[in-house]
């Protein structure tokens, strides 16, 4: 494994039983995520790219192969996830679920609080630290969900089309706030999109998904620099080149995803 | 970001309709009474059988003033808390254990299915022959009552809990302990508690045929007493406790709820 390198994947397949059928959700994955890099995943639905988040999560096993985690530390949280769709906690606060991680490591409540409250301010939620996820809007919950993987301080942050949800006004801004708090916190992060957009915006690489079973078609470098600006993006030349790159291999695999489809959604 | 909305012209019709109909719940029972009364002095029900409302009161009175009927409803407020406690507790431990562990659950699900529907009294005099005639039977009779309806309530709470909750908490780390109190206990209180209200209803109904036999006071047995006695007015004004207990412990049990589930705001 290369010194700069945080997670190295083997040769990983993994296949989901049924009674009588196996599907194949990932097939032959080689991957290496570079320590401190932002890597962006998109593929058609149901390529496995959610399975292979939640395998790098520790939520599922794969079936082959090998995933080498390179953890400099020797304590805390090695990855946390940002989940699609729902999933705050309904009975806790806004500032008790961004505690969340940190309580269950056994942070001091005063600890705790304070740098809940320190991230729930970078995402300007501070006024609505006490309300229940059901009395804000969803892209309040989406930022209490992203402040939630940030201040449990995970080594690699894990995101799950966590913007799918939201409008495209919402997820412009949410975009632009999440790379405001990750640039600088030099955390690996692994985000996963349906949007060519997204991943030019937010990416250093991008990995392209194959359609059902999963494998990796082509990983591309966004050598665009940082800081982006989401507006200036789009006049640049090489954004527009590497948009139809992305789009000409997603184009067949979307057109086979679609041909399969019947049975098995989201896997 | 307003998120709290001001109270609009829908709001208000809303609480004129509330107010018609809260007044509506107040006359129609008066009505009732009344009509009661009416028939009763006219004679055309039998008073020996049916009483009448002001029959009632004039007995009533003496026995609140006495404290006779306030000592009997205590003894039948003891049993009845008792045996909540006693039969709610272990189910909802139980509950959640049986609700995460499909293990556990296959083990002893064939078990609960078994002993759930055979009705609880059924099971009173093999009650009193193991407990005896004391306080320990009623006590019980009650219990396992309450014990199977909150364990139900309490395994199908925890059963449809969104796994996606159980996935955060694995993924932040969550130890089993931690997703027990963080995710299965707070995600299965509203099913818990509608266990509870449920099993409260079923202590009323037991009460009164744990105290039929062997007791010597409690609102039950003053209906029993009054039977013997041919004292239709007394069995009302017991009946009358009952019916106060029955309400007494609903709000209590829904003030509870509100205290410990304050995200589900209705």
């Amino acid at each position: 494994m290369l010194p700069e390198e945080i997670i190295k994947i083997e040769g990983l397949k993994k296949t989901f039983k049924n009674k009588n059928t196996t599907l194949v959700a990932l097939e032959d994955i080689n991957l290496s995520v570079i320590d401190g890099e932002f890597l962006c995943i998109v593929g058609p639905s149901g390529c496995g790219k959610t399975t292979l988040l939640r395998i790098l999560a520790g939520l599922e096993k794969q079936t082959e192969g090998k995933i080498y985690i390179n953890s400099k530390r020797r304590t805390g949280l090695i990855t946390s996830m940002v989940f699609q769709g729902e999933s705050l906690f309904p009975w806790m606060s806004v500032l008790e679920n961004v505690e969340y991680g940190l309580k269950l490591k056994g942070v001091e409540p005063k600890e705790r609080r304070q740098k809940a409250m320190e991230f729930l301010d970078k995402m300007g939620l501070t006024k609505f630290a006490k309300y229940y996820p059901h009395q804000i809007s969803g892209g309040m919950k989406q930022r209490v969900n992203v402040a939630r993987a940030f201040v449990s301080d995970p080594e690699i942050l894990l995101m799950d089309e966590p913007f799918g949800a939201l409008d495209e006004q919402n997820r412009l801004i949410l975009q632009q706030e999440l790379l405001k708090i990750w640039e600088g916190s030099e955390k690996t992060t692994i985000f996963i999109t349906h949007s060519i957009d997204e991943a030019l915006f937010l990416g250093d690489r991008i990995v392209v998904m194959t359609a059902h079973p999963g494998r990796i078609k082509a990983v591309l470098k966004v050598d665009i620099e940082r800081p982006r600006e989401i507006l200036k993006l789009r006049t640049f030349s090489r954004y527009n080149e590497l948009y139809r790159n992305i789009w000409e291999l997603l184009e067949e695999e979307v057109k086979k995803a679609e041909k399969n489809r019947g049975g098995h959604k989201n896997v | 970001m307003n998120i709290m909305v001001d109270k609009g012209a829908e709001d208000l019709k809303n609480e004129i309709m509330l107010e018609k109909q809260n007044l509506i719940a107040v006359v129609t029972p008066l009505i009732l009474l009344l009509i009661w009364e009416f028939m009763a002095r006219r004679h055309l029900i039998d008073v020996r059988l049916f009483s009448s409302p002001s029959r009632i009161f004039k007995t009533f009175v003496p026995l609140i003033l006495s404290g006779e009927i306030i000592y009997h409803t205590l003894v039948s407020i003891k049993r009845i808390l008792l045996g909540f406690l006693v039969g709610s507790l272990p189910a909802v431990v139980l509950g959640i254990i049986m609700g995460l562990i499909p293990a556990v659950r296959a083990a002893l699900m064939p078990l609960v299915s078994i002993i759930f529907p055979i009705p609880k009294l059924a099971i009173m005099p093999l009650i009193l022959i193991v407990f005896g005639l004391g306080e320990a039977s009623k006590i019980f009779t009650i219990a396992i009552g309450v014990f199977f309806l909150v364990l139900i309530n309490t395994m199908a709470g925890v059963m449809n809990i969104e796994p996606i909750y159980i996935d955060v908490a694995k993924s932040f780390g969550a130890k089993p302990w931690q997703i027990y109190i963080t995710v299965a206990i707070p995600g299965a209180l509203p099913m818990i508690f509608a266990g509870f209200k449920l099993g409260m209803a079923t202590a009323l109904l037991l009460i009164v045929a744990a105290e039929l036999s062997a007791a010597k006071a409690g609102v039950g047995w003053m209906i029993w007493r009054a039977y013997d006695m041919f004292d239709i007015e007394r069995m009302f004004c017991a009946l009358l406790v009952l019916a106060f207990l029955g309400y007494v412990f609903s709000y209590a049990l829904e003030f509870l709820e509100k205290i410990a589930i304050p995200w589900k705001n209705r």
